[in-house]
C-alpha cells in the first residue's frame, strides 16, 4: 500500500501553514531526486498554470435597468457586438467577437486590433467602456435606444464564463503550402519553415491530471488572476491518454474545461485582448490549477517533464482545414522548448504561442496562495468524462436541405 | 531625407542619381516646390551609394539618415514567443530554459513582421 491522502489531510495541513506545495516544473527534479514513493509522502499539493489564447471565452454581465426601462435586443460594448438574445438587462461578450465595422479578412491579412477580449481587459482594468444597447421597444421597456459608459464596479454582476479553456494538449502546426498562411496558430511559413506550438507543456493543467482523477467540477483555480472555479468540461472536451514513443512517456490529448469565476476578482494582467494576424481577436488567459498528492499514481502523472510530453504536428494548409485525420508525427515538449524540431527529416525552428514564463509565475503565484493558507482545495463534486470513458467527437452532420 | 535649400528646388537632382550613379530609387515621400525649401524621404541603394551620397552633398543637399528603428513595449509584451520563429535575423529570440523572449535592437533588420504577427501588439515601427 503506497501513500494515501485525503484533500481533509491536506487542507488541514494548508491551515496549519504546514502544506508542502511545489509547482509542477520542480515536482519533476524532486521526483528524480528522492523517488516517486518519497516525494509523494512529502508532497501535498502540485500547482500547474497556462497564460495562453483561449478563443472559448467571454463575461456575461448585468448593466442594470434604466428609467425608463430598455430591453437590450441588441448590444455593443466599445463597438463591439454582446449577446442580446437573454433577459433584458444580461448580455454576453464573447471573446472573438469584433465590431460591425472591423474590415475582417478584406484586406487579407486583416488585423483585428480589438474585439471581445480587448473589451473584457478593458473592463477588468477598470477603464470606461461605452454601452450601447438598441430594442424595438415593448409597454413594459419602452426605451428603445441607450448610450453610456459603465466601468466594472458600475455593474451588478460580471462573471468570466468560458466553455473551453486549458486545452490539454493541442497540434503542433506547420504549413506544407507554397504559401504563407496565417492561422490561430500565428504566421506560419511555407514548406514548413516554422512551426508553432500552443501549450506550456509540463506546467499544463491538464497534461499533468489526464486521468482527470483530481480536477472535477467545483474544483477551485486561479483564473484570470482571482479564484475561479471548473464549471463542467469543456465543449468538445474527448480525453485519451496513450503511450508516447519513447519509455514512460504519454501522448494525452482532448480534455477541456468550462471555468466560471466573479471578474470583479481577476486582473487586467491575466485577461488580455489578442489580434491574430489574418484570424481574428481572441483573450490570453491565465489559468492555474492546483493537482493534490493523494498517491503516487497522481504524482506520476503530476511529475512528467517535457521529455515525456508529446503532442501530434499537423499541417494547417491542408489537413486541418479539411478536417483530414493526418498527422506527421509526434514532437516531444523538449524538443519543441528547444526552438529546433525535425520533422520528417527536416529541421525547422519552433516557438510557442502560449508563454511558459508566464505560466511559471502562475503557477508560483498559486504556489504562494496556498502556502500562505489563504486558498484551500475543493473536492470535486463530480468528476468529469475520463479517457476511459471514451467520448469522442461528432462531426457535424453536413446536408443538402 | 534630402533637404534641398530654396536655390535647388527646382534642379533634377535625383535623375542624375539615377543616371549617373546608377542608384536604386524610391521615393517614399516628397514636399518641394519652386523657389521654397522641400524635402524628399527615399530609400537608395547601389554599388555607387557612397558616391551619390557624397555627390548630393556637394551640391549643397542636406543629407539625413533616418534611423527607423522597432521597440518593443515591455508593458505589453507576455514573452509568449510567437514572433520568434518569424523573426529572420534572431533579434527576437527565447533565452532558455526561462523562456523569456529577448529583443536585440542591433540584430534588427526592421522588416517589421513581428509588428504583425505579435497578439499583444508589443513591437512597434519608430520613425
Amino acid at each position: 500500500m503506497g501513500v494515501q491522502k485525503s484533500y481533509a489531510e491536506i487542507n488541514e495541513r494548508i491551515r496549519q501553514g504546514k502544506a508542502v506545495v511545489v509547482t509542477a516544473e520542480e515536482v519533476i527534479q524532486l521526483v528524480k531526486e528522492e523517488g516517486l514513493t518519497e516525494t509523494a509522502r512529502k508532497v501535498d499539493v502540485v500547482t500547474t498554470g497556462t497564460f495562453s489564447p483561449m478563443c472559448s471565452s467571454g463575461v456575461y454581465l448585468n448593466f442594470g435597468h434604466s428609467a425608463p426601462r430598455i430591453r437590450g435586443h441588441k448590444v455593443w460594448l466599445n463597438g463591439v457586438p454582446a449577446y442580446g438574445g437573454i433577459a433584458a438587462v444580461d448580455t454576453y461578450i464573447g471573446a472573438t467577437a469584433l465590431p460591425d465595422d472591423d474590415p475582417l479578412n478584406s484586406s487579407f491579412p486583416g488585423e483585428f486590433r480589438y474585439g471581445g477580449g480587448h473589451v473584457i481587459h478593458d473592463l477588468v482594468a477598470g477603464k470606461l467602456v461605452k454601452l450601447k444597447v438598441w430594442s424595438y421597444g415593448t409597454d413594459c421597456y419602452p426605451r428603445r435606444e441607450i448610450e453610456t459608459e459603465i466601468t466594472l464596479d458600475q455593474l451588478n454582476e460580471a462573471v468570466l464564463f468560458n466553455p473551453r479553456n486549458a486545452y490539454q494538449n493541442y497540434n503542433v502546426a506547420v504549413n506544407c503550402g507554397s504559401r504563407t498562411i496565417y492561422t490561430y496558430m500565428g504566421m506560419l511559413k511555407p514548406h514548413m519553415a516554422n512551426i508553432h506550438y500552443s501549450t506550456s507543456g509540463q506546467l499544463s493543467p491538464l497534461l499533468k491530471d489526464p486521468n482527470f482523477r483530481t480536477i472535477g467540477v467545483g474544483t477551485k483555480i486561479f483564473l484570470g488572476g482571482g479564484e475561479g472555479y471548473v464549471a463542467w468540461n469543456g465543449t468538445q472536451h474527448f480525453p485519451s491518454i496513450k503511450p508516447g514513443p519513447t519509455e514512460n512517456s504519454v501522448l494525452a490529448a482532448g480534455g477541456t474545461l468550462t471555468v466560471i469565476g466573479d471578474l470583479k476578482g481577476m486582473s487586467p494582467k491575466w485577461l488580455l485582448g489578442a489580434s491574430f494576424i489574418g484570424y481574428g481577436a481572441t483573450m490570453v488567459v491565465g489559468i492555474g490549477i492546483p493537482i493534490p498528492i493523494l498517491d503516487e499514481e497522481i504524482l506520476r502523472y503530476a511529475a512528467l517533464s517535457d521529455a515525456e510530453l508529446y503532442a501530434p504536428v499537423v499541417d494547417y494548409s491542408d489537413a486541418y482545414p479539411n478536417r483530414k485525420p493526418d498527422s506527421l508525427g509526434l514532437v516531444s515538449y523538449a524538443e519543441l522548448k528547444s526552438g529546433w524540431v525535425t520533422v520528417q527529416g527536416k529541421e525547422i525552428p519552433s516557438a510557442p504561442l502560449s508563454s511558459y514564463s508566464k505560466a511559471k509565475e502562475i503557477a508560483g503565484t498559486l504556489k504562494d496562495w496556498i502556502q500562505s493558507g489563504k486558498f484551500e482545495l475543493t473536492v470535486p463534486v463530480k468528476t468529469l468524462p475520463t479517457p476511459a470513458d471514451g467520448v469522442v467527437g461528432k462531426p457535424m452532420p453536413v446536408k443538402d436541405i | 531625407m534630402l533637404r534641398f535649400p530654396a536655390t535647388l528646388a527646382e534642379q533634377p537632382l535625383i535623375y542624375y542619381l539615377v543616371k549617373d550613379y546608377d542608384l536604386v530609387i524610391n521615393i517614399i515621400k516628397a514636399n518641394i516646390n519652386p523657389h521654397k525649401e522641400g524635402t524628399l524621404i527615399m530609400e537608395l541603394s547601389g554599388a555607387n551609394y557612397e558616391q551619390g551620397i557624397e555627390y548630393i552633398r556637394s551640391r549643397g543637399v542636406q543629407v539625413q539618415f533616418l534611423t527607423e528603428e522597432i521597440v518593443r513595449n515591455d508593458d505589453r509584451c507576455i514573452s509568449c514567443g510567437a514572433c520568434t520563429a518569424v523573426c529572420p535575423s534572431g533579434a527576437l529570440h527565447i533565452e532558455r530554459p526561462d523562456m523569456q523572449v529577448v529583443f536585440d535592437g542591433e540584430q534588427c533588420i526592421v522588416c517589421q513582421l513581428c509588428t504583425k504577427v505579435c497578439p499583444l501588439k508589443a513591437m512597434e515601427a519608430k520613425f
